[in-house]
């Protein structure tokens, strides 16, 4: 008796997981709103014929690294050549000069951050140790060149200097 | 005979071309160009619902996982499996050594051929059947085992350990399953009291001579008019129909994860997309089959006049959607419903399958039919 018990309680209990299943997958079968998927060259910018969404990226997502600067084309990069050392595939070359400041001590000023987008590996290691926090991932994502020495960056703008306050 | 052509009746329309036949040709010859219309007809149907459901499968599954699934080629992606379709006639056909020639080629023909003689006993719309046998659901249920020969000599032919061990499997999933599916539809069977599908009418009086399962559900679905058993029934069918038609959650003669692509691993360009087309084929086979035996084929949802008189101005206003039209949709419903498993269900392992036909199924379906046959002796059913 008791087996006979299990086994009709079985079958319930067997249906009855098999429908919430079902149900799950039914209702994302009829809402749309779900999908997840975007259709990467019509949204590209946000109002191709196709797309119903702009382009969404996200915070983690690292496009290549880039230094950022502020409206006086200040940076935080001191030149401390950190990020040198640390890069994995020797992607980052740092070519600094001594410059007389004000206070008339000399003192190491960044010429070049050169950054080779080809052989970087987006490891992060460069933005995580770099002690003035001076670099960053953008988002961009579309790398495609056609000539390989376009890929060799020079992160820091022409005529930037060093933020003040930034040892 | 002048043309006719009634969508809510394709009697007339038929007779129109049997009529015009005979009239330039002999009795014979005419039999013959009729076989010939229906077999291109039926070849076209053919291709264009496998093509279909294939970009149906697609589409329903990307939805199912948030996808968007095939949206490039046409609208909505809709010729995506044409094109699909015109890569694999360009592919070579890989011939293999060692492998039994003769059979590794008829295989996916037998396949293909089971399923046209399946196609050629479903009743689409009223008068729109290609033949309309006295034991036609027997007929089917017969033919349409048949199938596993193919797959068992593909599998056999092809020389290859996974292709053998797929054909095993689908052999003794067949006949278990097939045990299931008989069962279910002899319980409709004995609520039916025919086999056959569509009435025969006496050619001079018009008299019906035999009643069939489609026009017996004029006056409510036997889902509904046969309640609890048909619906236990219903579900066994759906069951045991998709184990039957090897998809999964059932997909154990494919086996991607194990046996590569069980029987049709060696199988390359239009003969592989012959197995493929035809596995899409077993599945609206095995769907139009339980629209037509559980929710009436053809037939308009109408109510029975147990609910009162208002009901024929409701059953009149079904009555105007055509019955092709209630065919196709109950049809596609089943498919859906059966997409649904595939996607929803994990896989099972092969003594669980067995499992589930020996000790489920098979007893529950067994005690449905004395069910039934009590519904049916005592007139419990509407
Ligand atoms: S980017 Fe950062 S780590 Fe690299 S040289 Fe500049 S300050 Fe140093
Ligand atoms: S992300 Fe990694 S590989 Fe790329 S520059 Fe920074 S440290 Fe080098």
């Amino acid at each position: 008796m008791k087996s006979i018990i299990e086994y009709i309680s079985g079958i319930y209990r067997g249906l009855r997981s098999l429908l919430i299943g079902m149900s799950v997958t039914g209702k994302y079968f009829f809402s749309p709103r779900a999908i997840v998927t975007q259709q990467y060259p019509e949204n590209r910018h946000g109002h191709g014929k196709r797309s119903k969404k702009q382009l969404v990226m996200f915070d983690r997502f690292k496009g290549e690294v880039v230094m950022p600067h502020d409206a006086n084309n200040q940076h935080k990069c001191t030149g401390c050549g950190i990020c040198e050392i640390n890069c994995p595939n020797g992607t980052i070359e740092i070519i600094s000069v001594s410059k007389v400041g004000e206070d008339g001590k000399k003192k190491r000023a960044i010429e070049k951050h050169i950054y080779r987008l080809g052989m970087c590996s987006f490891c992060a290691l460069c933005v995580k140790t770099c002690p003035s926090k001076a670099l960053e991932f953008s988002q961009e994502f579309e790398h495609a060149v056609f000539d390989r020495t376009k890929l060799v960056k020079v992160l820091n703008k022409p005529g930037s200097s060093l933020m003040k306050g930034v040892e | 005979m002048s043309f006719s052509f009634d969508i809510y009746d394709f009697t007339s329309f038929t007779k129109w071309i049997d009529v015009s036949l005979t009239s330039y040709c002999t009795p014979f010859w005419a039999m013959i160009w009729e076989m010939l219309i229906i077999g291109v007809a039926i070849l076209i149907f053919y291709a264009v619902v496998g093509l279909f459901l294939v970009y149906a499968e697609r589409k329903v599954c990307a939805f199912i996982q948030n996808r968007v699934g095939p949206n490039r080629v046409g609208p909505y992606g809709f010729i995506q499996t044409v094109a699909d379709l015109v890569k694999l006639l360009f592919k070579e056909l890989v011939t293999i050594k060692k492998a039994d020639k003769f059979l590794f080629n008829l295989a996916p023909f037998i396949v293909i051929i089971v399923n046209f003689m399946v196609i050629a006993a479903i009743p689409f719309a009223k008068g729109l059947h290609a033949v309309n046998f006295n034991i036609g659901i027997f007929y089917m249920m017969a033919v349409s085992s048949m199938g596993v020969i193919g797959i068992l000599l593909a599998g056999w032919s092809s020389n290859n350990k996974f292709s053998l061990i797929g054909a095993m499997r689908s052999g003794a999933q067949i006949v278990s399953y097939e045990l299931s599916v008989g069962l279910s539809m002899i319980t409709m069977v004995i609520l039916a009291g025919t086999m056959q599908l569509t009435n025969t009418y006496d050619p001079v009086t018009n008299q019906v001579l035999v009643h069939g399962i489609v026009d017996l559900q004029k006056d409510g679905w036997f889902i509904f008019t046969g309640h609890l058993p048909a619906i236990i029934a219903f579900v066994i069918f759906l069951i045991a129909g998709t184990a039957e038609t090897n998809r999964g959650p059932f997909d154990f003669a494919e086996a991607e994860s194990e046996l590569t692509a069980g029987f049709h691993t060696e199988y390359s360009g239009i003969k592989f997309a012959l197995f493929y087309l035809s596995e899409f084929m077993n599945m609206f086979i095995v769907a139009s089959i339980a629209a037509t035996i559980f929710w009436g084929g053809w037939m308009p949802f109408h109510l029975g006049h147990i609910f009162g008189d208002w009901v024929s101005g409701f059953n009149n206003v079904m009555d105007y959607i055509p019955p092709f039209v209630w065919y196709i949709g109950k049809t596609f419903v089943i498919i859906w419903i059966i997409m649904l498993f595939k996607w929803t269900f994990p896989r099972l392992r092969i003594d669980q399958l067995l499992t589930l036909e020996w000790k489920y199924l098979l007893p529950i379906n067994l005690i449905n039919i004395i069910l039934m046959a009590l519904v049916v002796l005592m007139g419990w059913h509407f």
